[in-house]
């Protein structure tokens, strides 16, 4: 191990990856403030931008993105309310209370420094879970793969759909229906192509991803007629008040850290779960936790409240990197986007990248220790001036947004043909987002058909056809058994409430 | 009986996976693979029935809360121009190459958005596509296919 994280310290401090985490936590930042535009669509429109690198670059860049995506998005909840992200959310509970009674800067610094010490923890955990699980999934076989695939499939789907799984599965299933288009891989037969040349090689990733987030989300937003640099101009530099902590609020913000770690750590490395989960969950169970009389502050700018979610939220992230590095398989949508950059680069992460390629695995790891200390440094003095350069009206970055998507894609294939075929991806997702029809399942899924397929291919051909293989190995059932659980209860909920 | 919008998107859904699976079926594997576990339309057609299966649940089952959309408030206009705008600039790309055809792409998608702002639309449009070309070409070796560009002896 001590050679590994040697490995990924000389990797991850070399200039240029320092540059990447520098300009990844910037980009991500300014993204995940304003409110409409998440991470996904961050780390797509960087997609491009990677492939110009060598792959440990590339995802040290996606991961940097990623987490200031999530730094950045708890500002406009605590300034203006206006969650950049879904798993801000909760901070706004107690942020925009504080926000209001004159303690903007405080609460910013207790957000920064509670992301900071989550991200941090959370890094330490995956250190130590990741080479260890790496070893235990080499281990695993077809069928296993197969049935994990299932239960990640259905984990997204279950926790992204606020209540609307059926939705989520059908995007799930139009996200494997798309994977499908193009030759077979095992024998080069024309699948969906229609006899059109341009399918052949199949759909590309980078194409799906842009047009479902990316062009949709700067569709949506036209659509509605919202205006996501409204956050920015809202924020005064006069109103942000001290960003000191006094002792009590630095006793209670040292208090909650470690245990929203835990929370948010676990929660992350679930299949689907995510940090929108583990913010609600953390800012629970810090409620269960505390006194009577702090417990009474919760939803009024309670220190507890605002460290708890912002804390698990971080630790989230780093969590989710966890089944992408040692399984090979994504836990969520952005974890996914990721997952479909590496496989451009034409690596597979799972339990062989440990071995096969340990300065990215490790790169990865120790990058997100720089990752941490840089978000501290941007959040905390320079807030209030990034939230200036966000105040560009939406006149000109909803094109700018739409730019980059168009000329990502004809950059990577030169053919228009793609152009259009993500013009149409996009007003086609634009529309189903105003039926709340889910994307992240979509783009797991695409990501995952390729491999799903393979899984299922060997393991019918290794059981001669039969489906014995769902149940003949203890962990294969033990997985499906999960799968199901999750299953019944989506069902049973949405039942239930009809 | 008000059929809801939900209802209808996964009506076309059946359909589609109905499609899907009819089209799974008619890909033609190989002679000795037509017998096998599994072949290249196995798993397509195990999604054709997969989405028909949520697709015909999701029509069946009654609705939990219908979900409504006001379209009076939806700016349907811009976003129509937007797409015309982008399949133009996808049209003319190739031919007129990518400096003209960008900077009319972004110049025409600020107008449309409302920017009035001459100076800033024009600012923005063509020396920041130079400036982007130039970082492609310069930095990133990335040749770009522009005949205005090659006419005007400005590129090789």
């Amino acid at each position: 191990m001590i050679e590994g994280i040697l490995i990924g310290l000389n990797t991850a401090l070399s200039l240029k990856n320092i540059l990447m985490v520098v300009m990844g936590c910037f980009f991500g930042t300014i993204i995940g403030m304003l409110p409409g535009l998440g991470p996904m669509t961050a780390i797509a429109l960087m997609i491009p931008i990677t492939y110009g690198f060598d792959p440990a670059t590339g995802l040290i860049l996606m991961a940097g993105v990623y987490y200031g995506a999530v730094f950045g998005g708890s500002t406009s909840s605590i300034l203006i309310n206006a969650p950049g992200i879904p798993g801000t959310v909760a901070t706004s509970f107690d942020g925009y209370p504080m926000a209001q009674q004159g303690k903007a800067g405080k609460a910013l610094a207790i957000a920064a420094y509670s992301s900071f010490a989550g991200g941090t923890i959370a890094a330490i955990f995956l250190l130590f879970a990741a080479p260890s699980l790496s070893k235990i999934s080499l281990s695993f076989r077809s069928p296993d793969y197969f049935a994990l695939m299932i239960l990640g499939l259905t984990a997204v789907a279950a926790f992204s759909s606020k209540g609307q799984f059926l939705k989520a599965m059908m995007m799930a299933v139009l996200g494997l229906m798309l994977a499908c288009v193009g030759q077979d891989t095992l024998s080069d037969i024309p699948r969906f192509t229609f006899n059109n040349m341009n399918l052949s090689d199949g759909i590309s990733f980078v194409l799906v991803v842009m047009a479902t987030f990316a062009m949709s989300e700067a569709l949506t937003i036209i659509l509605r007629g919202t205006d996501p640099s409204s956050a920015a101009k809202a924020i005064s530099l006069k109103e942000l008040g001290s960003i000191k902590l006094d002792k009590d609020e630095t006793k209670k913000t040292l208090k909650t850290i470690p245990r929203s770690s835990v929370i948010g750590f676990i929660v992350g490395v679930l299949p689907g779960a995510g940090s929108t989960i583990a913010s609600f969950l953390a800012y629970g169970m810090e409620r269960n936790f505390v006194n009577k009389e702090e417990k009474e502050k919760f939803g009024k700018g309670s220190v507890h409240g605002l460290a708890a979610p912002e804390t698990a939220n971080n630790a989230a992230c780093s969590g989710s990197f966890v089944p992408l590095l040692t399984l090979g398989i994504p836990g969520s949508g952005t974890t996914a986007v990721m997952l479909g950059a590496l496989l451009g680069f034409g690596i597979q992460p799972g339990p062989r990248l440990y071995m096969t390629n340990p300065e990215i695995f490790w790169s990865v790891i120790m990058s997100m220790y720089v990752g941490m200390v840089i978000l501290l440094i941007l959040n905390l003095p320079l807030i209030p001036y990034i939230a200036r350069i966000l105040a560009v009206p939406r006149t000109f970055l909803i094109p700018m947004i739409l730019f980059f998507s168009v000329t990502g894609i004809y950059l990577m294939s030169f053919n228009t043909f793609d152009i259009f075929l993500m013009i149409g991806i996009a007003v086609v997702a634009t529309g189903l987002r105003l039926y709340k029809f889910p994307m992240p399942p979509l783009i797991l899924a695409f990501v995952l058909g390729g491999l799903m397929e393979e899984n299922l291919r060997r393991s019918l051909l290794i059981s001669d056809g039969s489906f014995n293989f769902l149940y003949d190995r203890p962990l294969t059932a033990i997985i499906l058994a999960f799968t199901i659980l999750i299953f019944s209860w989506q069902s049973y909920i949405s039942l239930k409430s009809k | 009986m008000k059929i809801s919008s939900v209802k209808i998107i996964s009506l076309l859904f059946f359909v589609l996976s109905a499609f899907y699976l009819y089209t799974a079926n008619q890909i033609q594997v190989f002679a000795f693979d037509v017998n096998s576990p599994f072949n290249a339309k196995t798993f397509p057609i195990y999604l054709g029935y997969a989405g028909m299966f949520f697709a015909g649940l999701q029509i069946l089952l009654p609705e939990k809360s219908v979900e409504k959309v006001n379209h009076n408030v939806l700016d349907y206009k811009k976003v129509i121009y937007l797409v015309i705008i982008m399949i133009f600039y996808g049209l003319t790309i190739l031919k007129v190459g990518f400096f003209l055809s960008t900077s009319i792409f972004l110049l025409l998608s600020y107008y449309f958005l409302g920017e009035r702002r001459w100076k800033l639309m024009l600012i923005f449009s063509f020396p920041f596509v130079a400036v982007f070309m130039f970082l492609l070409h310069g930095a990133l070796n990335i040749y770009l296919r522009d005949p205005l560009l090659k006419y005007l002896g400005i590129i090789g």
